[in-house]
């Protein structure tokens, strides 16, 4: 046993020594010790370096607020963890760690030269110091800064472990297992209520681990822990461990993250590493309990300063010494029993400091008896010791006199500025807060959600006031619930309620302005910084809070909160209510990626949809593009072709004979009822009462603002029945408008809307070959242009199939969609495909799809439409009837700045050089005007085609319709091009190839 | 995550089953040809976007599918009540309690 370690003290298992590593140095620790535990067992102190100044630092806590004892944990390839907090990972066997932010070593560190230019990096240095000259900011300055400061370093390997989610609903959820949580629990598990009680830590007890001397009702702490936990186990009560509470949500929705592997020598087969609870409660009781608060002064921040409640956690929950020879700082009572313990653990305690001038008799009395010697009204003013404290500095203070200055030697130094409820969780139900002047800190006030707050958490101190406010807390919320029970009571013996004052920074006799004397560890930022924010002009605590960073970040004010104000609220002259919090945020304490994304991720990030025809697709080597969830096939790639040509053979083969294509993903709509051609006149821009049953229409939706929304062919089947197809991405989004204006504004329509897009397969055929192939497939209907003309449907049979056969286009060439129901697809598709061997049946994929329709004009709604192009700008007036009382969009297409001149409208561009364009490239009208020039517009498609003979382009240009024939010029980084202004059909402008 | 009673399921469900709709009460004027631009534009895009209890539709699309009218508060982001899309707007001042 290390000289550190107390026999017979705290609750480790001696009897199953671990090791491990720490920057690749073997050391011993015990199971049930953390890191830090076994660190400062072994007399490691020096844990890492800050943030910004790179001081060397220790463990200054025992808990999840650590904000120094930061350590990077691996697990072999792909396990590797920054910023764990020493004081919260248990120790195994072969568990590596290493400090951070250092270089080269943690005993020697170059980037402590920031620490000698401290005046450099004070509050808002980043705003000030690195100005000009400007260029340097990107080259010099930034890097600098980024390699300087920081934290832990990113993992780079994919994580190999996996994480879950999962629902809870429960009666009572009761957060934090100290004495408040596990007599609140008990007062709530009566008569089947089911409860839930939650704990951060390995053990569930809190406090009552860190204070064995109490005797509650009779019983020793641990073993009235033992009973209880047993008992409560029995009641049916959840009891879960290492599970975090990290934020507080709407109507009473919990998040807990419960670690469950990263303790674990050995790693459970399929067991994930964490797993993410959303719990609804319908009555939570929160039993946080209360942090300890660093006091401010010069060199608080040296390793073996630490919290005094901490070391007595050390001491008896883990049986470590922090030191053989502590001196204790204090403003509170609480660190007066850390010195008795560490005394009667055999330590020499140097001293007590306390800042006030009187403190309770028996505390004095106990003190002299051990012979620690005391020193009242006393202030700190420095500490030395270059990787760890070898002294403090202490003043007698009379008045607003600091005296003379008293060196004591010492291994550490314990330090209390009494105690903050925590309100993390509180302060997420939006719940309200008040300033209590006597404890001088914040207490919880009222809150909208059905949640109570016992205990520390709400300023009450010791362990009988914990259990009694719990246990009364706990039958509050069952008796909400509707069920009563006797209220439970407890006594306790030996226990430690005490009191204490809250300062801002200690005074001093040395200039304040050289002080290091931090407020937040982890951010690096001192009582100075938060003054001289306020000097420069932060009035808000919000903006002393960004401009200092104090509070920020993971810590989320753990520690720095209160001091934080205490200060600020001094330098503005101002009462701390009257500056007020800064908000606490979620997640409580830092939360993996992992835990948040649980299932969702790799191929389970999204659903994949795929159609029928997919498997084939994939067969013959297509490439895939997703579109909307969907994935289609983008191009079929023979060997050795890239896409550029194999895109340039499917359009060239299906314009000589026959392409085949999978349209499936169409979003389609069945409109029916009664008024189901009113309802039609009504949503789309064209009119539709005189198509005839059988024939088809190209449909054309606005909004009621007059821009274009979505498009389709859209054909009616029987007199009150449509078929409408929508965009593949647009399905949802048409049906949801469909939807609003049916319900809520024309509520008096007979009409019913069904979705019907995953119940058709739908191959589309196209060429001049495509009647001769589908015809003898086909029974019901004869494929020439008299029986069945261009923009035709009929239900009839293909192949054996009841099938919904359409005559449509999108290509300029004979073209057919055949739907059968999704389950027939794929046959019907292999039946096509061996029928289409006589013509050269060519596959094509979305981006052949795309060109053969620019060559045509045919636009792609949302890619050359952006939500600000109206019927006219895209050259669609034929779409708009005109004599229709009301259509949505119908007012809006009259609104001032839809009618005015120069609106961007749809054109085609043919480059004089016959080069592509790039999609999204910007046009100018005149290219010798200075930069920045005015844009006129911009590409929207643009495609390479053998069928024109050149590449063509559709684009946006003001007042495009009327400058046709004129040049345009489109500034590239390396040149300009100049291209004419056309029509947007370029190929077969009389539509010629239609006919059969 | 909120909680939202469906008027027309008669169920209280996770707001994952629901979408936000905009504000509730803006009929869609009927003979609009004769409306002027400012009143048009009125109806398209002026939203009152109160501070405090607001009238707004939601839609309990992976559910029934209906829109519905709702009055949340938008400060503490609490539902006062729901209601079916073709009921009166109720008066705030009855509007006391906690919807949960």
């Amino acid at each position: 046993m290390s000289k550190f370690r107390v026999a017979n003290r705290g609750r480790v298992d001696t009897s199953r020594p671990v090791s491990f590593t720490f920057d690749g140095k073997p050391y011993k620790g015990f199971a049930g010790d953390t890191v830090a535990s076994a660190l400062l067992a072994n007399g490691v102190h020096l844990m890492g370096r800050s943030f910004k100044y790179h001081r060397p630092r220790g463990a200054v806590a025992a808990g999840s607020e650590e904000p120094n004892a930061l350590i990077g944990t691996r697990r072999g390839p792909g396990r590797f963890e920054p910023n764990t907090r020493a004081t919260v990972q248990e120790v195994w066997d072969g568990l590596e760690t290493n400090s951070q932010n250092k270089y080269p070593s943690l005993k020697f560190d170059v980037g402590a030269v920031n620490d000698a230019a401290y005046m450099l990096f004070s509050a808002g240095f980043y705003y000030k110091t690195f100005m000009w000259p400007k260029s340097f900011w990107d080259k010099v300055y930034e890097p600098f800064i980024r390699a300087a400061a920081g934290l832990g370093v990113s993992p780079t390997e994919p994580d190999p472990d996996h994480y879950a989610s999962r629902n809870l609903h429960c009666d009572v959820l009761v957060i934090g297992a100290g004495p408040t949580g596990l007599a609140a629990a008990r007062a709530a598990a009566i008569d089947g209520l089911r409860v839930v009680l939650v704990d951060e830590n390995s053990e569930m007890g809190g406090t009552l681990l860190s204070e064995p001397q109490a005797e509650i009702n009779g019983t020793a702490a641990w073993q009235w822990l033992e009973q209880e936990l047993a008992e409560l186990k029995s009641m049916g009560v959840k009891i879960m461990t290492r599970t975090t509470a990290i934020g507080y949500y709407h109507q009473n929705l919990i998040g807990l993250v419960e670690k469950l592997t990263d303790h674990l020598q050995v790693l459970p087969a399929d067991m994930p590493r964490e797993r993410m609870w959303r719990i609804r409660a319908t009555q939570v009781v929160l039993a946080q309990g209360a942090l300890e608060k660093p006091l401010v002064f010069d060199g608080n921040d040296r390793p073996g300063v630490m919290l005094a409640g901490s070391a007595q956690t050390y001491l008896n929950r883990y049986g470590v010494k922090v030191g053989n020879r502590p001196v204790i700082l204090t403003s509170h009572d609480s660190a007066w029993f850390s010195a008795f313990d560490l005394h009667d653990a055999g330590a020499k305690v140097q001293a007590i400091v306390d800042t006030r001038p009187q403190v309770r008799d028996d505390l004095i009395e106990a003190a002299r008896k051990r012979g620690i010697p005391v020193k009242l009204r006393h202030t700190a003013t420095a500490t030395s010791g270059r990787l760890r404290v070898s002294s403090i500095r202490i003043n007698p203070v009379n008045g607003d006199t600091v005296g003379a200055a008293e060196m004591i030697s010492c291994d550490a130094v314990l330090m209390s500025g009494g105690w903050t409820p925590s309100l993390h969780l509180f302060s997420h139900t939006k719940g309200k807060l008040a300033w209590d002047d006597t404890q001088t800190t914040f207490l919880p006030k009222d809150t909208p959600e059905d949640c109570v707050i016992a205990g520390a958490s709400r300023g009450l101190w010791g362990i009988e006031a914990a259990l009694n406010d719990g246990a009364a807390k706990g039958r509050e919320v069952a008796l909400a619930l509707g069920k009563s029970a006797d209220a439970l009571e407890f006594a306790v013996t030996h226990d430690r309620a005490g009191n204490g004052v809250s300062h801002k920074e200690l005074p001093t006799d040395r200039s304040p302005g050289k002080a290091k004397a931090f407020v937040d560890y982890q951010n690096d930022v001192t009582a100075k910084d938060l003054r001289l924010a306020v000097r420069e002009g932060m009035r808000s605590i919000e903006h002393v809070k960004r401009y200092t960073t104090n509070g920020m970040a993971t810590d989320q004010g753990k520690m720095s909160n209160i001091n934080g104000l205490n200060i600020a609220a001094d330098a503005l002259g101002k009462k701390p209510p009257q500056v007020g919090l800064t908000t606490f945020r979620p997640p409580y304490t830092p939360t993996t990626f992992g835990a948040f994304a649980g299932y969702h991720r790799g191929t389970h990030f999204e659903l994949t949809r795929k159609t029928q025809i997919d498997p084939w697709a994939e067969a013959k080597g297509a490439v895939f593009e997703p579109v909307g969830q969907w994935r289609r096939a983008w191009y079929f790639p023979k060997p050795g072709e890239d896409m550029e040509a194999a895109v340039r053979r499917e359009c060239v083969a299906t314009r000589k004979s026959v392409g085949i294509f999978d349209a499936s993903t169409l979003g389609k709509i069945e409109v029916v009822g009664p008024d189901a051609v009113e309802f039609m006149n009504r949503m789309y821009t064209n009119p539709w009462t005189k198509l005839k049953p059988g024939r088809c229409r190209y449909g054309l939706l606005c909004g009621d603002d007059g821009y274009i929304r979505d498009d389709g062919v859209i054909g009616r089947l029987t007199e009150d029945k449509f078929h409408v197809t929508t965009t593949t991405g647009g399905a949802a989004r048409v049906l949801n408008m469909m939807e609003d204006y049916l319900q809520t504004e024309w509520s008096d329509l007979n009409v019913w809307l069904t979705s019907t897009t995953e119940q058709w397969s739908t191959i589309a055929l196209n060429g001049p070959n495509a009647a001769k192939l589908l015809a003898p497939l086909v029974e019901g209907v004869e494929l020439t242009d008299e029986a069945f003309p261009h923009m035709s449907c009929v239900d009839c049979t293909v192949a054996g199939m009841p099938a919904r056969l359409f005559r449509v286009s999108f290509t300029g060439e004979i073209g057919f969609e055949v739907n059968v129901p999704a389950p027939m697809g794929a046959k019907l598709w292999d039946i096509l495909w061996d029928a289409g061997q006589q013509y050269d049946i060519t596959p094509y994929g979305t981006e052949t799809m795309h060109v053969l329709r620019a060559e045509k004009g045919f636009i792609i709604v949302g890619q050359d439409t952006d939500g600000t192009v109206t019927p006219y700008d895209a050259g669609q007036a034929w779409a708009v009837g005109k004599n229709k009382p009301d259509f949505v969009g119908m007012r809006g297409l009259a609104r001032p700045d839809l009618t005015a001149q120069g609106r961007k409208q749809l054109v085609g561009l043919l480059t004089d050089d016959r080069s592509k364009l790039e999609e999204g490239a910007q046009i100018v009208l005149d290219p010798n005007q200075p930069i920045p020039m005015k844009m006129v517009g911009h590409v929207t498609s643009s495609y390479t085609s053998d069928a024109v003979g050149q590449p063509i382009a559709l684009a946006l240009v003001e007042g495009g319709h009327d400058r046709m024939g004129e040049t345009v010029h489109i500034p590239m980084l390396d040149r300009t091009i100049s291209a004419k202004v056309t029509s947007v059909t370029f190929f077969d402008p009389d539509n010629a190839r239609l006919k059969i | 995550m909120l909680l939202i009673h469906c008027p027309y399921c008669d169920e209280t469900l996770p707001e994952l089953e629901f979408t936000h709709a905009g504000e509730a009460h803006i009929a869609r004027p009927e003979n609009h040809g004769g409306l002027s631009d400012s009143d048009w534009e009125s109806y398209l895009f002026i939203r009152t976007n109160v501070k405090g209890p607001q009238y707004e539709r939601w839609r309990h699309l992976h559910g029934c599918g209906r829109f519905f009218n709702a009055v949340r508060n938008t400060v503490t982001d609490r539902f006062l009540t729901t209601y079916k899309a073709d009921e009166p707007r109720p008066e705030l001042s009855t509007l006391t309690g906690d919807e949960k």
